[in-house]
């Protein structure tokens, strides 16, 4: 029955099953492949919401962000996903996939579904968004597609299960699985979660579009759909969130402040994180704000606690690391000295930063009951979200990148010097797109629009120059992220496949000192001055920004 | 390391750093500003959306805002009628591919009952450049007292794609100073 077969890490000390090895790869190989093709249908957007530019045609351009939504929100983000599932079982915890045959059933699934849905979209019969609202109807191969995937997902997720219950079983690590496995079951809990949501309303939507169900509720539609379609982005945050303090501990040593404050965080995101079907319903009718006030704030906003947790004891962590190693001067002594060099470390602290400034901050605003009103559907949404999963989570996931590469594919990076400035590039340019994608919301721009001179039009409108300027801005932003995005797929595509073989141990960051903190829990032991500061300038960013909210509100129309 | 397992095995009996503990206690208290400040706005704010919403059929809603057109139809805009309610009364907006219909003429400073639905799919009711933003179903009747509180001329886009001419929906409204409208 055990027929695993293992080498040991050279660099790390453990035993890696070489069937979850392969598997990691491949889930590795196709997410790029689908970032590769999502970023350019992204790019093609950016370049028609250009006025200057205009791209592409209205059915292309609404193909195009249909496609570009599927591609790298849903293709790019689960397929690596299910990589750092493997990861974090079978590797971190020294033991065997459970059924790696399986694996490659969910893996074929979730292609093939991946693949489906794509073909359905490209045919042009299936411009209905990334969200599918009906009574929009696409061609039911769209459904179907996307159904297959959520099965292949589940059942990575199952093997994810299986193996934590396989490594108790066998013994194969010593007292509770480390933070960054815990982190990973919390993602693949609310994945479970969050696929059988798709499931639940993608299989009555495809035998409608079969025509053997005669209407789906739009209302209905959309509070399911967004229990996956809204979850699913907290599995992003979850799996993110584990890389932070996975890329902290390999580059620095770093121990968390805190295992029962971080794991309590993650915990948060279990049990609340899953009410924010209600952040796309605020301006709908029909549901009472009660409802809405309760589910918007995750219960009184206790998943965006289990966040605010993270984001000081991630950094928290690398600081008081640093400073055992003596870099100890002042406040930012320890950040300065950072390997800015290293664009695993350069990737995870743009990530975090980004994380929080303009996703987190920008996304609790938006998820104000009233503050909706004056947002919602607005670019300011794409504006949030392109903070939280590109400039957080996909830009974690390229700096970990960094790090599989070498220990997993056992490839040495190529054209280091491309790699270094790659996680610069790429999130300034998001950090271009979010923010000026932000401003237009602000001023009123829609999303999802074609033509914001509304040509053809029965009457004429035009909004505010200052958001065409912003949008032109978008573009070149845009064009800098798809460079960005570019470096990365030359770097990690001629790394695997020419990168010179890693024989022997490899240096992953800091060379090796004195263990981090010593123990847990002794208040001598933390001194972290810098991260609060960090935190500090955070907190007061946030509030201003809530309360600014407010006033814009304000201003409005009343009503009641 | 967060990579291995925890080196003290009972890690949930370790205390708390007094630096965690501290920004745990403003992190939670922030939240509960936020939590109480959406109800706090609902006793004390004027901008609050109505949660009035009925069932209905295209049809049946459709009929309710020709019969208002018919009734209160002052001129016409670029081929779409332009209709000016009674203050205080019932307004019945309609989206449909690709228009917002009929045209809208408020007074400043009255309150109006705006009804809101779609004959086809979903639309997004976006008031330019007040920036109200109200999603719009079919099958469903949203009702909402609105109260114009600056004259001129304002914009209805469809912030929910629609289909291709989506970009083309476009409705208006127009607020008129309180002393026009007894003119």
């Amino acid at each position: 029955m055990n027929t695993a077969v293992f080498r040991t890490c050279p660099t790390t000390g453990l035993k890696v099953d070489l069937s979850a090895q392969a598997l990691i790869k491949a889930n590795a190989v196709a997410a790029v492949v689908f970032l590769a093709l999502g970023g350019l249908f992204g790019l093609s957007v950016a370049l028609t919401r250009w006025p200057a530019v205009h791209l592409l045609p209205a059915d292309w351009f609404y193909l195009a962000l249909t496609a570009h939504g599927l591609d790298v929100l849903l293709l790019w983000i689960i397929f690596f996903e299910m990589a750092v599932l493997y990861f974090a079982s079978a590797i971190l915890l020294n033991c065997r996939l459970a059924t790696p045959r399986l694996g490659w059933v969910a893996f074929g699934l979730m292609l093939v579904g991946g693949l489906t849905t794509n073909v359905a979209v490209l045919q042009g019969q299936s411009s209905v968004m990334f969200t599918s609202y009906p009574p929009m109807m696409a061609a039911q191969y769209f459904y179907l597609g996307l159904i297959l995937f959520a099965v292949g997902a589940l059942i990575g997720c199952g093997i994810f299960f299986g193996t934590l219950v396989i490594a108790r079983e066998e013994r194969t690590y010593q007292g509770s699985i480390p933070l960054v496995t815990f982190g990973a079951m919390t993602a693949a809990i609310i994945a479970v979660f969050t696929l059988a949501s798709g499931a639940i309303i993608l299989i009555p939507t495809w035998l409608w579009s079969l025509g053997i169900i005669s209407t789906i509720d739009p209302l209905m539609y959309k509070l399911v759909w967004w229990a996956m379609g809204h979850s699913s982005q907290q599995i992003n945050v979850s799996a993110h969130v584990a890389i932070w303090y996975a890329i902290a501990a390999m580059l620095f040593g770093a121990k968390p402040l805190s295992e029962k404050v971080s794991r309590g965080a993650f915990l948060m995101y279990i049990l609340f994180l899953q009410l924010a079907s209600a952040h796309h319903l605020l301006v709908e009718p029909g549901l009472s704000s009660e409802w809405k006030v309760f589910n918007t704030s995750y219960a009184m906003y206790l998943a965006v606690l289990g966040s605010l947790i993270h984001g000081l004891s991630v950094p928290g962590a690398m600081e008081a690391a640093q400073r055992k190693r003596g870099f100890n001067k002042g406040l930012f002594e320890w950040l300065r000295k950072a390997p800015w060099g290293n664009p695993a470390f350069s990737g995870m602290f743009l990530s975090l930063v980004m994380f929080g400034f303009l996703g987190g901050i920008s996304g609790v605003v938006m998820g104000t009951e009233q503050i909706n009103i004056i947002m919602h559907n607005t670019l300011y949404v794409p504006g949030h979200f392109h903070g939280t999963v590109v400039a957080g989570t996909t830009l974690a996931f390229m700096a970990v990148t960094y790090l599989l590469v070498p220990l997993i594919f056992q490839r040495e990076i190529r054209f280091p010097s491309l790699a270094k400035w790659q996680p610069y590039v790429f999130g300034l340019g998001v950090a271009g797109i979010s923010l000026f994608m932000m401003g237009a919301g602000t001023l009123g721009v829609s999303r999802r629009h074609w033509d914001i001179t509304f040509s053809g039009a029965p009457f004429d409108f035009s909004y505010p120059p200052a958001a065409l300027l912003m949008l032109a801005l978008n573009g070149i932003f845009g064009l800098m992220a798809a460079l960005g995005g570019l470096m990365y797929i030359v770097v990690v595509v001629s790394s695997v496949f020419f990168g010179k073989k890693v024989e022997g141990k490899i240096q992953l960051g800091a060379p090796e000192g004195p263990p981090a903190v010593a123990t847990y829990g002794s208040s001598e032991s933390l001194r972290i001055p810098g991260t609060l500061m960090l935190v500090a300038v955070f907190f007061v960013a946030f509030v201003l920004y809530y309360f600014v909210n407010w006033k814009y509100l304000s201003d409005v129309w009343p009503m009641r | 390391m967060a990579i291995s397992s925890p080196s003290e095995r009972l890690w949930w009996k370790s205390p708390l750093h007094r630096v965690e503990l501290i920004w745990i206690t403003v992190a939670f208290l922030w939240g509960l500003v936020m939590f109480f400040m959406m109800i706090y706005w609902h006793a004390a704010g004027s901008q609050n959306l109505s949660t009035e919403t009925y069932k209905t059929a295209p049809f049946t809603y459709y009929a309710k805002v020709e019969t208002m057109v018919k009734d209160y139809q002052v001129r016409e805009l670029n081929g779409v009628p332009v209709v000016r309610p009674p203050a205080g009364g019932d307004v019945y907006l309609v989206g449909r591919m690709w228009l917002w219909y009929p045209v809208l003429e408020l007074q400043k400073g009255q309150s109006y009952r705006l009804h809101l639905s779609s004959l086809d799919l979903q639309h997004g009711f976006s008031l330019q450049p007040v920036n109200i933003n109200i999603q719009v179903h079919p099958g469903y009747e949203h009702v909402l007292t609105i109260t114009p509180n600056h004259s001129g001329e304002f914009s209805i886009v469809c912030n929910e794609f629609c289909g291709l001419g989506h970009h083309t929906m476009l409705g208006k409204i127009f607020v008129t100073e309180a002393a026009e409208g007894r003119s």
